[in-house]
């Protein structure tokens, strides 16, 4: 579909000015969308676009300015306010309660009733009704807690629809999901906007943007940057208006120069959380000076292969030198003290502790070294003097190193993680999905310090479920499938077609 | 506790009673009448406790809602000359109490646990400084036996043929259960306990709903003190309500925070009371009396030992809800 100006608009915001202590969040921001019309809000972490919707939803008032609903100047008082009006919101993090089910969940707050009991059959009837007519497969009786992420997307759109919404905002709704599952959503969103629903759908992904939004509008720093089509622009130039400059959209990087082998994998096996072989027998070795980047579908073993490289999982055949010596039976801490540095997945679970401080969480991995501790007393102001250089070295915003570390946005607190780790020099990197859910400016830089440790001699082990990332930064490439390393290639070899069939067990 | 294991011991204990009550029947029904009667004010208590963490707030205050109440529907009573007149005031003094958690945990999001102390302080302090003695009640509250139902053997005299206080009780216990698990207010206060942030989203009023529940609550404690002084003792006695809001805290853990498992769980607590002030009555058993007295708390530590970390509580329970 292509953008529509003879469509009436259903929600303006005009001049919108939110403060908080310290920071604008949005300054004179304004935004229109039309009945049946896609919009994108694109922009960085910290870019505005959670806060912007946020008054549209009536979660924070504005400072300043306007929004009008359905042409109608409105003050909104709290969500349901909103909510009577017709705006629907799908939160970035899921607002169900885990232990209800999909009926429960979806019905909260304006349940079929009859006086005073919830009229439990109508709510299981009536969501099951909305999900088939949107073609959205739940089990409305299913506890919210055991269902897999997409699942509970879907019940949160559920509420929203069952509310009758006809402006659907949707709060970075593909940063949890899989490809796949990302695809099934874009063509739900085609759905809505089919029906008449005018969609709001905040991203900071390019290619999800032109694939299906009918307008785009840019913030960055709190601010409009420019309202453009899918028609009028492509990755490079949504990428430069987002961050405002030329982004490398590939990492730029000198050829490899390996030197010894920094980790020596034979026959290593692993077992998942069930006790079932995750990984079989796999094999392979990586030098310093290079980045050997493992692709596949994620579940064929590459967390399980991680998890026994770093100390964090118990591997059935233990095989595994790094720099010529056993890791066997080491626990993590072992596993860093011989020099191996650790970008973890989940980074909030694993990575960081999130009510520390940013200083603190800098030496996470050297708290007690005589660098920044004298006989088990710290050293506070070592630690401060070594997190003040690493914000700045690595670009984290946060407005001090004794702000919490789970203040900060996704993008700056991997930064965290990625300086602590190559701040101690490690011989080995292991770096698992580096990017995930980090916006592109910080991609860029991550990427770019990823390749400056390699070329000052890191070894780098890179697991990620993104092709592109890859293939663009990895000297050689490996593929995982059920639990194998099918495939290891130079990346001068590395054809994507190729590699994406071997992701999905093709042939070699 | 799992719902095989609690059936099992419900099996195992209504034999023995239906055993004993074949041997003797007269000394059966005095014990289970003075164990539903000891249970009478835990069950009113765990009420509170579950009508308070199911929306979120710890109520470590019981204990002194209960005295205030009991306090007050004493001489209430004594004052008015009028029975009735002193249970309104001792269910309004709970009320009163109620609102006081409410305003320091909700409304200015204190730290809840700080917030029940000092309930349960100023309880001791008010009512020991402004207790009197030369008070008396104006009478005895009535006991109220149900037609025919009285008449079954066992339970009849045990169930039906009791104080209003103890009928309240068990009827608090049962309604909550429906309220909680059936009705739109139930569905609303569970999400606000768990989740408060998507019942917010939702458009519940998170605040204001806790507020509300947290007061009521504080009814029920008052309940609970004017039957401790109206009907139990008869009289008041500084520090009298010995402990019993910290036990039915922990009768509302070990009963998974559902109002009909706490009940059950207040009836076993006040059958084991029952059985050891027999067997001691009796002299059938050479213990000290001090060990007796003993048994609610020893009970309590044993039941949080089994049934700690098994049970898990409302995810949101001790935390003030703030936006983001």
């Amino acid at each position: 579909m292509v953008y529509d100006p003879t469509r009436p608009v259903v929600l303006e915001a005009r001049n919108l000015v939110k403060r908080f202590p310290g920071v604008i969040a949005n300054d004179d921001v304004s935004l229109q969308v039309r009945e049946g019309e896609i919009l994108a809000l694109l922009g960085e972490n910290g870019a505005g676009k959670s806060t912007l919707v946020k008054m549209i939803y009536g979660l924070y008032e504005p400072d300043e300015g306007e929004i009008f609903i359905h042409g109608e100047s409105v003050r909104l008082s709290g969500p349901r306010d909103a909510i009577r009006r017709g705006i629907g919101m799908v939160h970035q993090h899921f607002q169900l309660v885990p232990v209800f089910t999909v009926a429960e969940n979806v019905v909260l707050g304006d349940e079929p009733r009859r006086w005073p009991f919830v009229n439990v059959r109508k709510a299981r009837a009536e969501v099951a009704r909305l999900a088939d007519e949107y073609g959205l497969q739940v089990d409305v009786d299913a506890r919210v807690e055991d269902l897999p992420v997409g699942a509970q997307q879907r019940v949160e759109i559920l509420k929203a629809l069952y509310r009758k919404a006809d402006i659907l905002i949707l709060d970075e709704p593909t940063a949890v999901l899989t490809p796949q599952e990302t695809d099934e959503l874009l063509r739900v969103m085609r759905g809505f906007a089919e029906s008449g629903v005018a969609v709001i759908f905040i991203t900071h992904k390019l290619r999800e943007v032109l694939a299906v939004a009918d307008t785009i509008e840019v913030l960055r720093g709190g601010r409009t940057v420019g309202t453009t089509h899918p028609q009028d622009t492509d990755q490079a130039g949504l990428a430069h208006m987002m961050v405002g400059r030329s982004v490398l959209l590939r990492a730029e990087k000198q050829p490899a120069k390996p030197g010894k082998v920094v980790l020596n994998v034979q026959d290593l096996s692993v077992e998942n959380d069930l006790g079932l072989p995750a990984v079989r027998d796999v094999s392979f070795e990586i030098r310093s000076g290079e980045i050997l980047g493992i692709a596949g579908v994620e579940g064929n073993g590459q967390r399980e292969l991680v998890e026994a490289l770093t100390g964090l999982r118990r591997a059935r055949s233990t095989a595994v030198t790094v720099q010529g010596k056993s890791s066997a039976g080491s626990n993590p801490r072992d596993v860093h003290l011989m020099g191996v540095g650790h970008v973890p997945e989940d980074r909030e679970k694993d990575g960081l502790v999130g009510p520390y401080s940013v200083a603190d969480n800098l030496v996470l991995n050297r708290f007690d070294s005589p660098d920044f501790s004298t006989r088990g007393i710290r050293d506070r102001k070592a630690v401060a003097a070594l997190a003040t250089s690493l914000v700045s070295n690595f670009d984290i915003r946060t407005p001090g190193v004794d702000t919490t570390v789970q203040s900060l946005s996704g993008g700056n607190k991997q930064k965290v993680v990625i300086a602590r780790e190559l701040a101690a020099k490690p011989a080995l990197l292991i770096a698992s999905q580096p990017t995930r859910g980090v916006d592109v400016g910080s991609i860029e830089f991550i990427h770019s310090q990823i390749i400056s440790a390699r070329d000052e001699g890191a070894g780098v082990l890179l697991v990620s479920a993104e092709l592109d990332e890859v293939l663009s930064l990895s000297d050689r490439v490996a593929v995982m499938y059920d639990g194998r390393l099918v495939a290891i290639m130079d990346s001068a070899d590395a054809d994507r077609a190729h590699i994406g069939r071997l992701m999905a067990g093709g042939d070699i | 506790m799992s719902p095989k294991w609690a059936y099992s011991l419900t099996v195992v204990i209504a034999t023995a009673i239906l055993i004993f009550f074949f041997i003797d029947e007269i000394r059966t029904v005095s014990v289970l009448s003075f164990s539903l009667r000891y249970a009478v004010p835990l069950i009113l208590a765990a009420m509170v406790g579950i009508m308070c963490e199911r929306s979120g707030v710890i109520n470590i205050g019981i204990e002194g809602q209960m005295l205030m109440s009991a306090f007050g529907g004493f001489f209430g009573a004594a004052i008015t000359g009028n029975l009735i007149a002193g249970t309104m005031i001792g269910v309004g003094t709970g009320l009163i109490m109620g609102a006081f958690l409410a305003t320091g945990a909700v409304t200015w999001k204190m730290d809840q646990i700080i917030a029940g102390t000092i309930i349960n302080i100023l309880a001791t302090g008010l009512t020991s400084f402004f207790y009197a003695q030369g008070f008396r009640l104006p009478g005895v509250t009535p006991t109220v036996r149900v037609p025919l139902l009285a008449e079954i053997p066992l339970i009849g005299p045990v169930f039906f043929n009791n104080g209003l206080f103890t009928y309240a009780a068990i009827i608090s216990a049962l309604l909550l259960w429906v309220l909680l698990f059936k009705t739109v207010w139930g569905l609303r206060t569970r999400s606000v306990g768990e989740k408060p942030s998507a019942a917010d989203t939702s458009g519940i009023g998170v605040e204001r709903l806790r507020f509300l529940n947290v007061t009521l609550a504080g009814g029920l404690a008052g309940l609970a003190g004017a039957y401790l002084s109206l009907e139990a003792a008869g009289t008041f006695e500084r520090g009298f309500t010995a402990g019993r809001g910290f036990t039915a805290l922990a009768i509302m853990i070990f009963g998974a925070w559902n109002p009909i498992g706490a009940l059950a769980a207040a009836l076993f607590f006040g059958l084991t009371q029952g059985v050891a002030s027999q067997l001691q009555a009796d002299e059938v058993v050479a213990i000290p009396p001090q060990f007796i007295n003993m048994l609610p708390y020893v009970m309590t530590i044993v039941l949080l030992a089994i049934v700690s970390g098994r049970i898990k509580p409302p995810a949101a329970v001790g935390k003030p809800y703030e936006k983001d």
